[in-house]
């Protein structure tokens, strides 16, 4: 085996300076849930490893004076479950983070280390999109801001440059009546990686949607924001026919691969189905009555 | 039931491997290292079917580290025209799947092995080794296998004076079954498919192996019988068995697919050639892509009978998959099958097929599930047919003693019925079931029985008094299931004694006399008998020592309460003498106490189960759940209680994998697809629901302390269980294992 170097930078410069320096020879390691596995099996083979876990903006979590949350790109699903207000804000979020792995993988693996792998199944995603949340991404040539949805390129690809690591997710102010729900189909409860997943959330106004935002994973190479589902939600009062119209939205924006774990039919039905369910969970927690 | 005077026996005692197993302190098999070791690596085949044209090591050999390189001329040969057993395995398929010979048979069979002084090292070297493969067409399932046109894996199998994939066939046959359906007032014929399913042991295959400039081997490994290993390895390596240590480790589970080798060979080989102490650990990926599974399967169940429900004809034929060699467990479902039942007119038929998949190995109460689903999925239909409640129907066709089975034999002291009663009578049987508790989703219950032939055989006990009055036990058998804890309560029973006060240790092939597998739920039943037998031995001389200390009579003489006492005319004469009163005298008195026993076993009577479970089905996901499981097993005597409900606990869940979820897939080029536990999906804790044991102990009259074998049995009704249930929720019936999400919904949309 050749020789790995290890740093753990205390500062995001220091971070940046060096994975911009290392020309693609280097990984940033968050929980390194993926990555280590991913180290393993031989699938990459890094120079080095910039350990994110010493630099206090990426596994800090703070809550903005107008309601909007800004998670560190390293926080651990367990440190962000243990936040006092962050799953009361945002429980579709935080139940999406929460399903990854197991307790122990829970201890360490990051909403950002979940985006970057960028496997169109992983978990978080597709309810941050739902959540509208922005990515502060940080390179060599400086900071930039840029949505969930357009991180991921492809089956493990991302849009970010050389260089470039992201730093946090800013989670919008909730207005009162909104509500956000995540659900995934896996034939196991637990230790399973998602067929289909949603997130959907949602501002109800006097019974009327009046926001909602979807985001799908696992049916297409990345997670896919799915505004067509979104426009037939928004504007109603969640009566049969707008949800049946969000959920052939959502079959609709599949575009999945027959493989193991699932088959196109399936994934496609699964789709309309899970959004459905997730509506209702959203619904409810929007206080819908 | 159970003398309720037993202070040991029965008793939920700490298991002796405890302590160590849960603070990870337990030596596993890949756990041992040496000084001086180097690590063993196997290359693979990249394709499913291809002649071995040539193979050359050379450039492997002179990559710096690389110590020793070994193939398949390095093996034993057992020529093709003559069969060499080894208990049920054919020296010639083994010889062949260990290690690649003319062909290679399946994706990822080995053709090298190399050692060298580091892993990656040897990894390397696998790569430089050129193996001239000529690519045939491959065959992976039984349909294709069996077709006329079907790539023949093997030029020397005949099947009806053809060239032929089918291996073998094995037939049971009671009365006749024409007659007998030419009587029936209802006959239902149904086909099943089951797929191959591994045993899924968390414990890879390892071993250290070291081999000495004298020609001595010593073997530290996990497998299901350290002696097996040993006499396989003599076999392939040609070293004699008096040169051959085997050491057996703790095993991390083995349900079977333990009681063949696949490494230890070529360690030996790799060690003797290096002399150097060799350590090989396979994958996880190398144990889906290598080792087991049990068989996948196509079968034909058709029942006659009576409108009264008397069943009057069975016949059954069953396709089995072998793997790339041939020997899939015929036996399971051509003599499990229909045994529950008094069934005059039986033909039972099944056909041993070879395909381009890793040869199948043992798999609790091998091939006995596959068949029970076949059967007890047409015994549900019969039922409702007839408008007979299901257990009723089996009540009525019940096998009892004296009933002959059409597998050969006529059954001695059998409690199968009370297996059936036993759920009938549970509240699980009769509890109301809300069958439609939401949207989208309902809910059923189903049942199902099975049968499993138990085993005895040899095995070998030697129980010795240590200087400080205390004792050992030692016995020759992996321990699997928690025998070692079932033993302490025997032994502590019978010398009366703190349980606490006696050691049991699994011995090596050097220090112990032979003992057969850890397999055929015969560990508990044989070695109870044989360490009964030499703990009795040794009360013999404990009586004998302290009547020569009180110059009395050894017929004078009583063992009880750990002490030997006066009796009859000397009653309350001398104090008694404690076992540690007559080991601190043992020297003067005769010398050490102990004394062993070496028995081929006998009467271990057959074991029957039936089971009730109650499921719920997503119909929007095709998601079924098993809500609740109450199984009951008649297990003759529940030495330790913790250990026979985690048998049946374990073959529950196991069968629940199984009818539910597990699966072996294969790509377009012959290729596993899913080795790795993410994507072959066992169930997981959170799966399956807390199962019920409903324990039965009706002694074995044939057994010491009454036991029946318990750790198979349990394995064969869930499939069919779940199946009746899945049926039950939906009034739909499946045909095909699993009953995965998508197939569910498909077939709802169908
Ligand atoms: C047993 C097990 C179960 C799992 N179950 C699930 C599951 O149910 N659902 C699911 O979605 N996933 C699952 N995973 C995958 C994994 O845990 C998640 O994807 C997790 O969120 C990864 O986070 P991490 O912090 O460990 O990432 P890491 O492994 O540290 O990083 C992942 C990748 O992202 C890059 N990276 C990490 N952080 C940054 C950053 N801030 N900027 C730029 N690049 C970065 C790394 O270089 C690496 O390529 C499981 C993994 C295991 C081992």
């Amino acid at each position: 085996m050749t020789d790995i170097r290890y740093l753990a930078p205390r500062t995001l410069d220091e971070a940046v300076g060096a994975f911009a320096a290392s020309q693609g020879a280097a990984r940033i390691l968050a929980g390194g849930t993926d990555l280590l596995v991913q180290m393993r099996n031989g699938a990459v083979r890094p120079g080095t490893i910039i350990d994110i876990k010493k630099i206090t903006e990426l596994t800090s979590i703070e809550e903005a004076a107008d309601g909007g949350f800004r998670i560190g790109a390293a926080v651990s699903g367990a440190a962000l479950a243990e936040h006092p207000r962050f799953g009361r804000v945002w429980p579709g979020v935080l139940e999406a983070v929460n399903l990854i792995g197991s307790t122990q993988v829970q201890g360490r693996a990051s909403p950002g280390g979940n985006l970057c792998n960028a496997s169109p199944a992983g978990d978080s995603v597709p309810a941050l999109v739902a959540a509208g949340a922005v990515v502060t991404v940080q390179g060599p040539k400086g900071r930039r801001q840029v949505a969930v949805e357009a991180v991921p390129a492809g089956p493990g690809r991302t849009n970010l440059g050389p260089g470039e690591i992201v730093v946090s997710f800013t989670l919008p102010p909730r207005p009162e009546g909104s509500g956000d729900a995540y659900l995934r189909m896996t034939p196991r409860t637990e230790m399973d990686i998602a067929v289909v997943g949603v997130g959907v959330s949602l501002t109800l106004r006097d019974g009327v949607v009046a926001a909602a935002r979807v985001g799908l994973g696992a049916v297409a190479p990345t997670v896919l924001l799915v505004a067509d589902a979104a426009r037939a939600l928004i504007g109603s009062r969640l009566d049969e026919a707008a949800v049946h119209a969000a959920a052939a939205a959502c079959r609709a924006a599949c575009n999945p691969i027959d493989d193991k774990r699932g088959t196109i039919a399936y994934r496609t039905r699964v789709a309309g189905v899970l959004l459905q369910r997730a509506v209702a969970i959203a619904a409810e927690r929007a206080g819908r009555v | 039931m159970n003398a309720i005077d037993n202070k040991w026996i029965g008793r939920r005692t700490i298991r002796p491997d405890g302590a160590d197993k849960v603070t990870g302190r337990a030596g596993y098999a890949a756990d041992n290292s040496m000084p001086g070791m180097i690590w063993g690596k196997v290359l693979r085949s990249p394709h499913p079917h291809a002649m071995i044209r040539g193979i050359n090591t050379a450039r492997a050999e002179a990559l710096p580290g690389v110590k020793a390189v070994v193939t398949a001329k390095d093996i034993v040969d057992f020529p093709l025209d003559k069969s060499v057993m080894l208990g049920i395995q054919d020296m010639r398929w083994m010889c062949r799947n260990v290690m690649a010979r003319e062909k290679a048979l399946f994706h990822g069979h080995p053709v090298a092995a190399v050692a060298a002084t580091t892993e990656e090292i040897a990894a390397e070297a696998c790569k430089l080794i050129e193996v001239e493969y000529e690519v045939l067409p491959h065959v992976i399932e039984i349909e294709d296998a069996i077709m006329a046109d079907a790539p023949i894996l093997h030029d020397f199998l005949r099947h009806e004076g053809k060239p032929s994939n089918i291996a073998a066939t094995m037939v049971n046959k009671l009365g006749d079954v024409d007659a007998g359906f030419a009587e029936a007032d209802i006959i239902i014929e149904r086909s099943f498919k089951t797929r191959p399913v591994h045993q899924g042991y968390i414990e890879p295959h390892a071993c250290t192996v070291s081999c000495t400039a004298d020609g001595k081997a010593t073997i530290w490994s996990s497998s299901q019988g350290q002696f097996m290993v040993r006499a396989m390895t003599s076999l392939l390596t040609g070293i004699p068995q008096s040169n051959i240590r085997a050491i057996p480790a703790e095993i991390g589970g083995g349900f079977g697919a333990k009681t063949i080798i696949y490494l230890e060979p070529l360690a030996v080989l790799l060690s003797k050639k290096s002399g150097r102490p060799v350590k090989m650990v396979m994958s996880r990926e190398e144990v889906f892509r290598g080792t087991g599974p049990t068989s996948g399967s196509m079968s034909t169940v058709k029942i006659g009978a009576k409108k009264d429900g008397t069943i009057v004809a069975a016949q059954g034929t069953f396709y089995l998959q072998a793997g790339g060699l041939p020997g899939s467990p015929l036996r399971g479902p051509v003599g499990c099958s229909f045994a529950p039942y008094d069934i005059p007119n039986v033909l039972s038929v099944g056909y041993d097929v070879v395909s381009n998949r890793s040869k199948v190995a043992a798999y609790r109460a091998p091939g006995a599930p596959l068949g029970a689903y076949a059967t007890e999925c047409v015994m549900d239909e019969l039922a409702e047919a007839l408008k007979i409640d299901p257990l009723e129907l089996r009540l009525k066709n019940t096998a009892r003693p004296g009933t002959k089975a059409a597998y050969g034999v006529v059954f001695g002291s059998i409690t199968f019925e009370d297996t059936v009663k036993a759920i009938r009578n549970h509240p699980h049987y009769s509890a109301p079931l809300d069958r439609a508790p939401a949207k989208g989703v309902v809910r059923g219950r189903g049942v199902a029985s099975g049968f499993w032939f138990n085993a005895a055989g040899e095995s070998s006990a030697q129980v010795n008094i240590t200087e400080d009055g205390n004792v050992t036990v030692t016995t020759g058998h992996p321990d699997v299931g928690g025998s070692r804890a079932s033993i302490a309560n025997v032994t502590a029973e019978l010398l009366g004694i703190e349980h606490k006060r006696i050691s049991v240790l699994i011995g090596d092939t050097a220090s112990i006399g032979f003992s057969n597998l850890t397999g055929g739920s015969r560990v508990t039943f044989a070695s109870a008998m044989v360490v009964t037998q030499s703990t009795e031995k040794v009360i013999g001389q404990l009586k004998e020592r302290a009547a020569r200390i009180w110059k009395i009579d050894p017929e004078a003489v009583v063992w009880s309460d750990g002490a030997a006492r006066p009796a009859g005319a000397n009653a309350g004469q001398f104090p008694p003498l404690t076992l540690k009163d007559l080991a601190a005298k043992a020297n003067e008195m005769g010398g050490p106490i102990g004394a062993g026993i070496q028995l081929t076993t006998v009467g271990a009577d057959p074991g029957f189960a039936t089971h009730v479970v109650g499921v719920e089905v997503d119909v929007e996901l095709g998601i079924v759940r098993v809500l609740r499981y109450t199984a009951a097993q008649d297990v003759g005597r529940a030495l330790h209680p913790d250990y026979v409900e985690g048998q049946i606990q374990g073959g529950v869940v196991q069968g629940i994998g199984w009818a539910l979820a597990e699966e072996y897939l294969f790509d377009k080029q012959g290729r596993l697809d899913n080795a790795s536990f993410l994507d072959y999906r066992m169930p997981v804790c959170s799966d399956v629901p807390m199962i019920e044991p409903v324990v039965l102990e009706i002694p074995n009259p044939k057994h010491p302390q009454g036991v029946r074998g318990a750790g198979e049995a349990p394995i064969v009704p869930p499939l069919a269980a779940i199946s009746n249930a899945v049926h039950d929720a939906l009034g739909k019936r499946f045909y095909s294992l699993p009953m995965s999400p998508p197939k569910v919904l498909a077939a709802l949309d169908g």
